[in-house]
């Protein structure tokens, strides 16, 4: 890595090396048994130069020489845009613990127990449900140095544990699923055993609902699978500097329910979300994106911000090309209901838990419709079955706009998202 | 190298073995408004081993290509934790084969001053539109060689190049916002994203009519389809459901997806196939080897075939179809489709829409997804159909439907077959995987539209 620094720093006036190498195996179910163990070794190197006044960008994984990678970004600087920031001095940085050292101590045998023992607990439950699921873990090093001092050198461990499970039914499937994720080992999977159980006891039976308006509660995988998207696009400091968000003249006004708290959170130990700076070497701190329904603020990265007349949040991300403004961990402030409590507050109504089809639409504008691939009718304040063949349609500024109630039951989901339940007074539904 | 790889792959403890080694390298423009954002090129090299033993799989994938022989060992070793047992893969005769590629307007010959060129033009007829607030392009070429030699015998060295173009172009007025994009690709041939001028005016010029344009009402309704969503129709609706991996350990799946099952009319044929030549999912080898093939899934509206790779077909006593393809070199291959399409019957558009009193009629794609049996389609363009005339504009609409049904409702199928090579399949993790897929216009009746 420094080899290219300084071979690049040679004839580019600043230079920056990203650097990821990463060891993932991943062991796999299908039909419930085991049935695939990987292994999954990476490094990529990916090179920043500003050469005239212009940023070139070229990536590379697997073995290259220091001269080619330079000669590829050296040659896209001719069309990159114009510099308009300097990167990062070495700056302080707070280091979350993100990385345990037991991840790769867990034994391949003890993966495939893992997942045995989920299977064979919702299996005692329901023999005929067929799983399909991944045991992973993952450790990573993330390299940043640059020609202004920066030199970051951090580590992170990933566990993730996901299941998914069909149940088929005469011309019917139903489909259950649920994914933990830590930067420790994880050893107590009672919750998604608790959770797939619970999903199948309440879609047991097929209930009709008709088409109309009725009060809807988002669970966390519901929250994550319709409302956050939107709100993602339209935060992002890019989107509202060019003028494509519908929050780009909302700063500081009041936008959402008073009860709607949003945060981009990358400090917390062990979660893989959290990280001690962005893919530029800009601290990563806890930003308060929504307070109390007002918007607080964009996120972004150095160049974004500096287009903007703003300074970079630390949300540079990349994703296989130059950085660009993306969360870390975002976080919905739970409420005081647990989720049964607000399901009785309902006399006629939905509870969705998986959305098929939402992000497919104008995100851009908080319009979303989807199919309810898993969702419960609610009837008197009690779940009395799922729904099939039904779509909603809502839109994010309107539903968040005006929120009944929010759960005491937040999660996380994937480790990008961790949310509670959200109560909305108003759905379309459209059935058959 | 090939004696190397098949020196390597002689002595072994497994079942079968396979090396796959991959070199590619890629150049990309994005642009957000009139700022080209990213200039970008990428290279990649690196490989994986794959190794069979008793019925189960271990899998390595590297960057480093040395040492080649430890990463045999270890995907044997990981194989052995599993001991499935009774897994047959479907025989294959093995291959030997260099496949020389010839792609008629190479962009990885084309340099990137002229690309940027042909982009800053489009992105300029866009821009020049009133009521533009901004746009999106990303352009992507990818030139990939891949090397396969497997403990059978079978070696293979593959070009492929894949190029993709998106555009949008967004729209706003009073906080709302509005989007129009398109989206092309091909077989390494720079010429189609060439002379399009007139689809990229008119897609902002449909962005900023779409701020005046009402949402559906959501409920059921006659839809006529275009050409390119009932491509993704097909991709979505039934393709995924007749990749054989999710039904062969299936039982109760296996029962209802058996071989003969009406699912449509008469008038309803679908195929897949990577036999057809010159789309983004063509190829002479799948990622195992097996030669491509064309496979009707359903014919005369019946369960004919399905998408297999060798462990699939062996498993099912059915045909290898050569659908086993990988994304890249960081994952084993898993049944995917190539190129998809409904094949055309003799109505015309004009007499499927004429007799439609009220209805849909949706165009372009946004996206889709399934679940298997329910799936979703969304139309990036759409409009009411009142007494048999193209009415009103409408937002872009979410469609949904349900595998044992919505075939069926399928009740007029049009003579004008086209392809789309815009899109892109995600699987169990593998996104984007180049496919084509394609249909005439079709109508389906009973189909829920999401809406107010």
């Amino acid at each position: 890595m420094e080899d290219i620094l300084i071979k690049a720093s040679k004839t580019a006036e600043s230079a920056e090396v990203f650097q990821l190498t990463a060891l993932r195996t991943p062991v796999q179910f299908e039909a419930n048994r085991l049935k695939q163990i990987q292994t999954k070794e990476s490094v990529t190197t990916a090179l920043r130069v500003f050469k005239n006044g212009r940023v070139g960008f070229a990536q590379v994984s697997g073995s290259i020489k220091p001269e080619e990678l330079i000669s590829m970004a050296l040659e896209t600087s001719e069309f990159g845009h114009k510099v308009n920031y300097t990167l990062p001095g070495n700056l302080p940085l707070n280091h979350p613990d993100i990385y345990d050292p037991e991840i790769e101590k867990v034994r391949v045998e003890e993966m495939i127990d893992i997942g045995m023992e989920i299977i064979e607990s919702v299996r005692a439950n329901t023999p005929e449900i067929v799983f399909e699921g991944t045991i992973a873990r993952t450790s990573a090093i993330y390299q940043i140095i640059n020609t202004n001092g920066t030199d970051i050198h951090y580590r992170r461990s990933t566990f993730t544990v996901s299941m998914d499970g069909m149940l088929v039914r005469d011309g019917d499937i139903l489909y259950i699923g649920d994914i933990l994720s830590s930067c420790h080992p994880i050893r107590e999977f009672s919750s998604m055993t608790g959770n797939l159980i619970r999903q199948l006891e309440l879609a047991r039976n097929n209930v009709s609902i008709k088409s109309g308006i009725f009060p809807v509660i988002f669970s966390p995988f519901g929250v994550a699978g319709a409302l956050i998207s939107p709100l993602i696009a339209a935060l992002n400091g890019k989107t509202v500097y060019d003028g494509a968000s519908p929050l780009k003249d909302k700063l500081g006004k009041s936008v959402f329910d008073r009860k709607f708290w949003l945060y981009d959170d990358p400090t917390i130990p062990y979660q893989p979300g959290s990280t001690p700076c962005d893919d530029e070497g800009m601290p990563a701190v806890r930003n308060t994106l929504i307070n109390s329904g007002v918007i607080s603020q964009f996120y972004y990265d150095l160049h974004t911000a500096a287009l903007a007349g703003t300074v970079s949040t630390g949300n540079g991300t990349r994703n296989g090309g130059l950085p660009s403004p993306s969360p870390h961990a975002l976080i919905i402030a739970p409420g005081k209901s647990t989720q049964d409590e607000m399901v009785k507050q309902i006399k006629e109504g939905l509870l969705i838990e998986q959305l098929m089809g939402a992000d497919q639409g104008n995100t851009l504008s908080g319009d979303f419709s989807g199919n309810v691939l898993l969702g419960y009718k609610i009837e008197n304040g009690e779940i009395c079955g799922r729904v099939k063949d039904t779509m909603v349609y809502g839109n994010v500024y309107q539903l968040l706009g005006s929120i009944s109630d929010i759960g005491n039951d937040a999660r996380w989901i994937a480790g990008y998202l961790n949310t509670p339940s959200i109560f909305c007074p108003e759905i379309s539904v459209s059935a058959k | 190298m090939r004696e190397t790889l098949q020196t390597l792959l002689k002595d072994h403890r497994a079942d079968y073995i396979e090396v796959r080694l991959e070199e590619n390298n890629s150049s990309r423009l994005i642009y957000r408004g009139k700022r080209l954002e990213e200039a970008g090129l990428s290279a990649s090299s690196g490989g994986n081993v794959r190794a069979l033993v008793n019925g189960g799989w271990g899998f390595v994938s590297f960057n480093s290509i040395h040492d080649l022989r430890a990463k045999i060992d270890l995907a044997i070793e990981q194989a052995g934790y599993i001991a499935r047992g009774e897994i047959k893969l479907s025989p294959v005769e093995p291959i030997i084969d260099v496949v020389e590629e010839t792609f008629k307007r190479n962009p990885q010959n084309i340099s990137i001053s002229e690309k940027k060129q042909l982009m800053d033009h489009y992105n300029l007829l866009m821009l020049e539109t009133a009521g533009i607030q901004t746009t999106t392009i990303a352009y992507s070429d990818i030139r990939k060689k891949v090397t396969l030699a497997t403990s059978e015998g079978t070696y293979i060295e593959q070009e492929r190049i894949d190029l993709t173009l998106r555009i949008a172009a967004i729209a706003s007025q009073d906080g709302d916002i509005q989007q129009a994009g398109l989206s092309i690709g091909s077989k390494g041939d720079f010429s189609v994203i060439e002379n399009l001028d007139v689809p990229v005016k008119e897609l902002a010029k449909k962005a900023v009519a779409l701020l005046s344009a009402p949402q559906v009402k959501g409920g059921i309704y006659t839809v006529v389809l275009d050409p390119v969503l009932a491509g993704v129709f097909v991709h979505e609706a039934f393709g995924h459901l007749s990749e054989a991996d999710h039904i062969y350990e299936n039982p109760k799946l296996k029962e209802i997806m058996v071989l003969g099952r009406r699912f449509g009319g008469k008038h309803l044929n679908i195929v897949d196939g990577a036999a057809v030549p010159g789309y983004r999912g063509s190829y002479k080898y799948d990622d195992e080897g097996t030669p491509a093939s064309k496979t009707y899934l359903i014919s005369e509206g019946v369960l004919n075939s399905r998408l297999h790779s060798r462990e699939t077909a062996g498993r099912m006593g059915e045909k290898p179809t050569g659908n086993a393809r990988a994304i890249n070199y960081m994952y084993p291959p898993i049944v995917r489709m190539t190129n998809t399409f409904i094949e055309p019957g003799d109505i015309s558009f004009e007499d499927m829409v004429a007799d439609v009193k009220e209805g849909v009629y949706a165009k372009d794609w946004y996206g889709g997804t399934t679940s298997l049996e329910m799936f979703t389609f969304s139309a990036g363009e759409a409009y009411m159909i009142r007494n048999g005339k193209i009415a009103e504009m409408l937002r872009p609409i979410v469609l949904s439907g349900n595998v044992f049904t919505t075939l069926n409702n399928i009740d007029t199928i049009g003579n004008d077959l086209s392809m789309n090579q815009g899109g892109g399949c995600g699987k169990a993790g593998q996104s984007p995987l180049p496919v084509s897929n394609g249909s005439p216009h079709i109508r389906i009746r009973n189909c829920l539209v999401g809406g107010k």
